[in-house]
């Protein structure tokens, strides 16, 4: 009996995620697995696709480490000649970089933009062009009801959105389906190795509709994301050895 | 009513063309040629040089023994056909059907036309008047037939006017190349003395078939009018355009909305016949007060989607005045370009560059925050960061691969920002620098990457790049630029940051 009940509870929530804006049919499984253990957050464990993602960032710095991770998830959406746009302020790009990710750079669409109200003018335009992958916009704050249309608009044509916010005056409430806020972290290397090793990122998954908040240490490694312990604190110590 | 052909001849149609281009060459000797058999052969040359002795079919090398400072330039093999092709264009201004005679003619069909310019003998010498200040040295002939104004025009005076019916008396008198004949046949003839058409016009014409053949009768009969002889007229390209003349004037934005959808939906259907699409489009308002307002528009690539190509202008019809009212629209497509007809995908897979629903979403962007906004970067063979990579067009293919060797930060400083630093010597990476008012300790760091300027683009120091990382994980690019010297020029500068 209580078995049946869990069924029902399980067909329920499976027909309230569309109503949600999770789209199932979207799934791409080459991105959960190299997303390893943050997938187990979402609903369904799979990255939900077709909607639009929030990442909150501090600084420079950390908007460089969020465009890291974003990329990283980007490297796996984006298919043999998939194509994106990057709404923001093209200055700061460096496009070369990209490739590292595993995006060719080619394959990225820059619009150079700084008024917000064009940023999201564009990002709504972009969103709803069903040709591309992903719609990637920079911007300092995102009112809610700018979010819902963008919510909306991806609600249609299932394109995902990512907007980095960076050093957002409030953390207002948004249609974000997610919003996430990426840290770096110390690196580790074996003991007595020169250099830098792999990047680490503090990944915090803030909000999630219908998932569980979670906060992970990551090392991003060729193109996956890999679970690290966390780092006792370690003295600090000028390493004057380099590679 | 009989018919009426006027017949020009461009007696230097290549080095008149080329005289006009460049007006210091009236004076000077100079040839066209073009390589044949490994040799430079004249193909055209102007009156200067032929008044010294070269002609046409000369070896270049000949000429330029008769003038040493000959000048030459190279021809094209098309390019008569081309000019012709233009000029009968221009002669349509004289009579609706006109053709090209290649190599160096025209031919008009002018039956009707001479009255309006007040008799033939008139028509024909503003003809020849225009064509002279224009530049070109011509002669020009009408007659009832095309044979006769062709023999009239190349063996006459500079204006011939040959009478109705009466093109046979003109052709006595001619030789028989007058007649359009193989240069055998001229050969035959000139051997048995036959050197003007009225020495064998009357002779049986059985046995001018069997001396000669039939061609010889053929030409003879085209050129007295007994046999009928048409020419093809050029087809002039008809502009895109498309007007709505109003008769109340309009000041509304719908109203214009409407006139431009009429006018879009004409040109994009007759764009849609010809396989053609439409990449730039101009929209002119003429207003009641006698001003002219227009809005244009692009496109990434060739369109005839009438609704696409709306959308793109409903984004400039609010700066359209119409003030006391638009009278009359015009829609131009001043730049058309054959409709590639991409093929849809058929399944779930997300489209490329050559998307046409990208091209149209970047086309809204282009007509509402300007095209210099989107880029599209593709690698640049170059080592110096900042010229790395270039912008490219959407679909302009890559020629060279991206650089993967060396790691590269994913954000950078438009300019490298000078920093404070505590450096061992001589190449150790810095132990801390201040940033932004805060000091970060370096705990690992990589590098150095040595990156040279490129002398032959611009001079300078050289760079020494590390990748470092503080205390919090955060990760830098720094550079030293120069090397470490006693006077302590070199400074050391923060470029980017690492994810």
């Amino acid at each position: 009996m209580t078995a049946t009940k869990a069924d029902i509870i399980a067909r329920l929530q499976k027909d309230i995620f569309p109503l949600q804006g999770f789209k199932t049919a979207l799934n791409n499984t080459a991105l959960d697995k190299a997303l390893g253990p943050i997938k187990n957050a979402f609903p369904g464990n799979h990255f939900p696709l077709g909607v639009m993602h929030e990442f909150i960032s501090d600084s420079k710095e950390t908007v460089a480490v969020t465009t890291g991770f974003v990329a990283g998830v980007l490297a796996q959406l984006i298919q043999d000649d998939g194509v994106m746009i990057w709404i923001g302020a093209c200055k700061n790009i460096f496009p070369p970089a990209y490739q590292s990710f595993g995006i060719a750079p080619d394959k990225i669409i820059f619009i150079d933009l700084q008024k917000e109200k064009q940023i999201c003018w564009a990002m709504e335009e972009a969103l709803k062009c069903e040709g591309l992958v992903a719609v990637i916009g920079e911007m300092q704050e995102l009112s809610f009801n700018a979010s819902r249309r963008l919510q909306l608009a991806v609600e249609q044509s299932k394109v995902t959105g990512f907007i980095i916010r960076n050093n957002p005056r409030s953390l207002n409430t948004t249609a974000c389906v997610t919003r996430w806020q990426i840290t770096s972290l110390r690196s580790r290397l074996p003991e007595g190795m020169p250099g830098v090793g792999f990047p680490r990122w503090k990944v915090s998954l803030l909000k999630v509709r219908n998932g569980k908040p979670g906060s992970w240490d990551i090392e991003f490694v060729a193109g996956r994301f890999r679970q690290v312990n966390s780092i006792p604190a370690i003295p600090l110590q000028v390493q004057q050895k380099t590679g | 009513m009989s018919k009426r052909f006027v017949s020009i001849w461009f007696r230097q149609l290549k080095t008149d063309w080329l005289t006009r281009r460049q007006p210091s060459l009236k004076q000077v000797p100079f040839v066209l040629v073009l390589p044949d058999h490994g040799r430079m052969i004249i193909t055209a040359a102007n009156e200067p040089a032929k008044i010294q002795g070269v002609y046409t079919g000369m070896v270049l090398a000949d000429a330029r023994a008769i003038i040493t400072d000959l000048q030459y330039f190279d021809d094209e093999p098309g390019r008569a056909a081309i000019l012709l092709t233009g000029l009968a264009e221009w002669c349509i201004r004289y009579t609706p059907a006109a053709a090209t005679d290649t190599p160096d003619g025209l031919l008009l069909e002018v039956t009707g036309c001479a009255h309006l310019w007040g008799g033939e003998e008139q028509y024909l010498t503003d003809i020849a008047k225009r064509l002279h200040h224009i530049g070109y040295d011509i002669s020009i002939a009408i007659a009832d037939t095309i044979g006769a104004a062709w023999a009239m025009v190349r063996f006459g005076k500079k204006i011939n006017i040959v009478e109705p019916s009466r093109q046979a008396d003109a052709l006595l008198n001619l030789p028989p190349q007058a007649l359009r004949l193989e240069a055998t046949i001229i050969e035959r003839l000139e051997k048995l003395g036959l050197r003007q058409i009225h020495q064998f016009i009357a002779m049986p014409r059985t046995a001018l078939r069997r001396r000669f053949g039939q061609e010889l009768l053929n030409q003879l009969d085209k050129a007295l009018g007994l046999e009928e002889e048409t020419i093809q007229p050029i087809q002039p390209v008809v502009p895109y355009q498309e007007k709505l003349p109003c008769l109340e004037p309009i000041v509304t934005a719908t109203g214009i909305e409407i006139a431009l959808q009429h006018l879009l939906d004409a040109v994009c259907n007759r764009l849609q016949q010809e396989q053609k699409g439409l990449r730039l489009a101009i929209l002119k308002c003429y207003r009641v007060d006698g001003k002219m307002i227009s809005v244009d528009i692009g496109t990434l690539r060739p369109s005839c989607n009438s609704r696409h190509l709306f959308k793109l202008f409903e984004e400039k019809i609010a700066t359209i005045e119409p003030a006391l009212g638009i009278e009359l629209f015009i829609l131009e497509a001043t730049a058309t370009e054959d409709l590639s007809t991409v093929q849809k995908n058929l399944f779930g897979h997300k489209g490329a560059l050559d998307d046409i629903e990208l091209a149209e979403l970047l086309d809204r962007m282009a007509g509402k925050i300007g095209a210099q906004h989107i880029h599209r970067f593709i690698p640049d063979e170059h080592y110096w960061p900042e010229r790395s990579f270039k912008k490219a067009a959407l679909n302009e293919a890559l020629a060279t691969g991206w650089k993967v060797s060396n790691p590269r930060p994913l954000h950078v400083l438009p300019r490298p920002q000078l920093i404070n630093v505590t450096a061992p010597v001589p190449d150790y990476p810095p132990m801390n620098f201040r940033y932004m008012g805060n000091l970060h300790t370096i705990i690992k760091a990589d590098g150095p990457e040595r990156i040279e300027q490129e002398w032959w683009l611009q001079q300078g120091r050289h760079r020494d790049y590390y990748i470092v990382e503080d205390e919090e994980g955060k990760r830098y690019w720094l550079f030293r630029s120069g090397h470490y010297d006693v006077e302590k020029t070199y400074r050391w500068y923060l470029h980017g940051f690492f994810a």
